[in-house]
């Protein structure tokens, strides 16, 4: 038998913590999913296996409420996010380095680096003013703020892509007659799309993810599914909330596969 | 814009390219001026970084020039973005569409000419003749072999029928044996088809197997232009015949000119006859350099050097012999192993060489 | 990259416009705004007066009694200020602690199976916060899965309280922003080229030692990275110790919440706000003198 190689890669401890690290990061999550199919509301006893608080979750006039907003502001501010995203990665990779630019990166990229909390606060000083000059509290205000938060998130796979796009290509096409709004249509959008989905997959599950400014930003009765639960969990935990969490976990999964699908898929 | 076959020759007159601006300006192209005539195979000849891919890209329309100008058949397109240019590149990538079929990428200039859907149909599948893939035709660019990819971009450059072709070192990607076929099918269709072809590449091989005429470039500047033999042959620089083929270099002090030719003194205290590049003054008395290529060298009883050898190294179809000057220099002399020849003389032994008649050049430094 | 010709100067702006207007509109313009309001006066039910006073941004670090009207350092704020820092500190601790060696589990796997391990760290990640801190709590709490577990076992006959304490935050933290320490150390470590650690055992160096002369040298750009995308979400936390720490261990996101909600001080919420904003802002400064100082960092 021939003998293992050594192995270059090997550090002692590190396999186990990596495993102990992968448990602990399930562990919670597993525990609301099985849970969730739990006949009894408690967690030392197990009723066996029942679909009741699925039941319940979707019979459930409020949930139903603030799950389709939730969805109407993620679908509209990944949108908005995506398009001004997608305009701003092309100004930003296919010109030389202009002045400004540094300016452009800092005010994209703020919403990752300044705390939510922050522009929680700020928003809802500002919308309050708003609020009192226009009358107007309708969603705008919580999709213009999401819309903002998401388009960092939009951005960067956007970026990503066009920055391992061979610009030849496109160099090519205005070599065979192309004009600019021919070769963008053609060439640069057909192969930014994977991009551009990624983005407002990314987008959209950020802003279903996004609480801290939706709480201070939103109206009474403005409750998105996030901010609902957060309420929710301060008062009795029953395992609907599991049901609840599940599938709302089920949603980001699902999301998240597909932005990873897109990001991997190479060009051609 | 449409293309149509008229007159094509390109004259460039005093183009510069300037990149940067201040300490870190980069002249890539600095003032150049050259004609290349119709229905010619001419290649830019250079080492990296010399400007031949920026000249090419300043004829393509991909770069601005900083100054000058390029005709194409007496009229100016300097101005002109590339998609007005009836010019068109085969990449050195070949930057084909990935998410297009084989004859989409061909048809892909057609298409934007406004051309109708038969007549596409048409010129795509006479192109893939041309090339010879129509078989295929509907495989996608990463489907298909680098030589493959390699016919379908010269097919999609040639099929809206350029007065002129681009092509930026298109061989380099591919194997040695595929370059061989793929230099000949070159060849072919440029006298196929008629259409300039302005070729760039560093490989002074393939420049002198393929091209009618070859602009030698080097600082961002064209040394000489002229036929693969009379580069190879009169080179007028020392960088030209550095660059071209294999030379020896001699000192040498000119005695008496006359035109095209001139007496000089080698150091060995021998004179020979030298041709005289056109453009070289070269007074009497002053020291000058001559080049002497190896294979137009031989040992002789009574020859012009002499010194000892030193090696021999076999290449197969032919022996070279580094000699050691008695001033010290090296001179290296090539011999065909022809059958029947007199053995090859010890190293450590004494030699004369000989240098053929009209074999000697003098060049600039 | 070089330009196409035919995107001018103008079309860049023209591009950038929709994203830099929401951008002002929504996130970086009210900010201004914070500032504004963190030198006027409170209003009596929430809101502000328009009177210039410093006191918002004076009642940040001191407290003045309401009778005999003296001054002394705000007890409680600084308090507060000294967890928010301390937990933040400790969390990216043990987010490195278990980030790193969790990062080279990956970045060592065979080409095939590493991205499926990276998407097992990224699912958490994307995955509600508040569902993942609501996890926790449901893990800890006194009915949770361990006190559940622990009391069926007949190891204990009283829950142990976890949950409202600081350690419960600590833990919440660690587990919710562990993929943002992960994420770039296996950036850093995939790139690391194989052949120095084949050189530097050739050396004759032994597993400690290239794991600390070559590795973690090697991949201190993304441990600074990681350090710094866990400690910003950290120190302005809201959710995480709203949940687990119960209305008594209070960080700088909740107080500063506080002072829009009952306590009603817009002007000190604002002044709080900002001190926030200049903690991280100090933050990020270190963080690119770091990377800068470092001459190894990744020109690409």
């Amino acid at each position: 038998m021939a003998r293992r190689a050594f192995a270059l890669n090997r550090l002692p401890g590190f396999t186990l913590i990596a495993f102990i690290t992968f448990f602990l990061l399930y562990l919670p999550i597993l525990t609301l999913v099985v849970f969730s199919f739990n006949a009894e509301a408690s967690m030392s006893i197990w009723g066996g296996f029942s679909v009741d608080w699925y039941r319940a979750a979707f019979a459930n006039r409020t949930v139903q409420e603030v799950s389709l907003r939730s969805l109407v502001i993620a679908v509209s501010a990944a949108s908005v996010a995506t398009t001004a995203a997608t305009l701003a990665a092309l100004a930003t990779t296919r010109t030389p380095t202009f002045r400004g630019q540094t300016l452009i990166y800092a005010l994209i990229h703020q919403p990752l680096m300044v705390p939510e909390i922050v522009t929680g606060v700020a928003l809802l000083i500002f919308f309050a003013v708003i609020k009192v000059y226009t009358g107007y509290t309708g969603l705008a205000y919580l999709i213009a703020a999401h819309s903002a938060f998401c388009i960092p998130f939009a951005y960067l796979p956007i970026r990503a892509r066009l920055q391992t796009m061979d610009i030849t290509l496109e160099r090519a096409a205005a070599d065979l007659y192309a004009t600019p709004l021919q070769t963008f249509r053609r060439i640069t959008l057909p192969l930014l799309m994977p991009g551009i989905l990624a983005g407002f997959m990314l987008a959209f599950v950020i802003s279903l993810d996004t609480v801290v400014i939706t709480e201070f930003v939103k109206s009474a009765g403005q409750d998105t599914l996030a901010t609902y639960m957060l309420g929710q969990i301060r008062r009795a935990v029953t395992p609907e909330m599991y049901a609840i969490s599940t599938l709302f976990l089920l949603l980001s999964i699902l999301a998240v596969a597909v932005f990873f699908l897109l990001s991997r898929q190479r060009l051609g | 814009m449409t293309p149509n076959v008229t007159q094509s020759d390109i004259e460039i007159i005093d183009l510069s390219k300037i990149f940067g601006s201040g300490d870190e300006a980069f002249k890539a192209v600095d003032h150049i001026s050259v004609h290349i005539p119709d229905n010619e195979f001419f290649t830019l000849l250079g080492p990296s970084g010399c400007g031949k891919t920026t000249l090419l890209r300043l004829i393509a329309g991909f770069e601005q020039p900083s100054s000058g100008w390029i005709k194409l058949g007496g009229q100016d397109i300097t101005a002109l973005s590339p998609n007005h240019r009836p010019v068109n590149t085969v990449f050195q990538s070949y930057a084909l569409f990935p998410h297009m079929s084989v004859a989409d990428n061909v048809g892909f200039g057609l298409r934007m000419l406004g051309q109708s859907r038969r007549q596409i149909q048409h010129t795509v599948s006479e192109m893939l003749a041309l090339v010879e893939m129509e078989s295929l035709a509907s495989r996608r660019p990463a489907q298909i072999s680098g030589g493959q990819q390699q016919r379908v971009a010269l097919a999609r450059a040639l099929a809206p029928r350029p007065r002129v072709l681009l092509l930026d070192e298109p061989l380099s990607a591919l194997d040695l044996k595929l370059r061989k076929t793929m230099q000949t099918e070159l060849k072919r269709l440029q006298a196929e088809t008629g259409i300039t072809f302005v070729f760039v590449t560093h490989d002074q091989q393939e420049a002198l197997t393929l091209s009618d005429q070859i602009a030698v470039m080097h600082n961002g500047q064209i040394l000489q232009v002229g036929t693969p033999q009379g580069i190879y042959n009169h080179p007028a620089e020392r960088f030209v015949a550095d660059f071209i083929g294999d030379s020896n270099f001699l000192s040498a002090t000119v005695v008496q000119t006359n035109g095209h030719s001139a007496q000089v003194q080698l150091r060995s205290g021998a004179a020979i006859r030298a041709s005289l590049p056109s453009t070289l003054a070269a007074a009497v008395g002053s020291s000058v350099t001559v080049v002497v290529r190896p294979e137009q060298a031989t040992l002789a009883d009574q020859g012009v050097l002499q010194g000892t050898l030193e090696q021999s190294l076999y290449f197969g179809t032919d022996t070279q012999m580094q000699i050691r000057l008695a001033d010290g220099e090296l001179f290296n002399l090539r011999r065909q192993n022809t059958i029947g020849q007199p053995a090859l003389p010890a190293p450590g032994a004494a030699v004369q060489i000989a240098i053929a008649e009209g074999a000697a050049q003098v060049v600039r430094h | 990259m070089r330009a196409l010709n035919h995107w001018a100067t103008l079309s860049r702006w023209v591009l950038c416009t929709p994203a830099l207007l929401i951008l002002l509109l929504a996130a970086s313009g009210p900010l201004l705004i914070v500032l504004v309001y963190s030198f006027l006066s409170p209003g009596a039910y929430g809101g502000v007066v328009w009177q210039f006073s410093t006191e918002g941004w004076f009642r940040v670090f001191f407290s003045r009694d309401i009778f005999d009207g003296s001054v002394a350092p705000a007890q409680a704020h600084l308090q507060i200020f000294w967890r928010s820092v301390r937990l933040a500190l400790l969390t990216t601790f043990f987010a490195a602690l278990l980030g790193f060696p969790t990062a080279w589990f990956i970045a060592t796997r065979p080409a095939g199976t590493r991205e499926l391990w990276l998407f097992l760290v990224t699912i958490p990640f994307w995955t509600n916060l508040v569902i993942r801190t609501f996890a926790i709590q449901e893990v800890i709490r006194n009915q949770g899965l361990i006190n559940s577990a622990l009391l069926n076992s007949g190891l204990i006959n009283q829950p142990i309280q976890m949950l409202y304490t600081d350690f419960a935050i600590l833990v919440g933290m660690t587990y919710v922003f562990l993929p943002l320490m992960v994420l770039p150390l296996y950036a850093s470590m995939e790139k690391l080229d194989g052949r120095l650690l084949e050189a530097a055992y050739d050396l004759y160096a032994s597993r400690a030692r290239v794991l600390w002369h070559v590795i973690v040298p090697l991949v201190k750009p993304g441990f600074i990275a990681g350090s710094i995308l866990v400690f910003i979400p950290a120190i302005g936390a809201y959710v995480t110790p709203r949940i687990l720490g119960g209305g008594r261990n209070l960080m700088l996101g909740n107080l500063i919440e506080l002072q829009f909600g009952q306590g009603r001080n817009w002007p000190l919420g604002a002044a709080l706000a900002l001190t926030l904003l200049v903690i991280v802002l100090v933050a990020l400064l270190i963080y690119i003198r770091l990377v800068m100082r470092d001459p190894e960092r990744d020109h690409g």
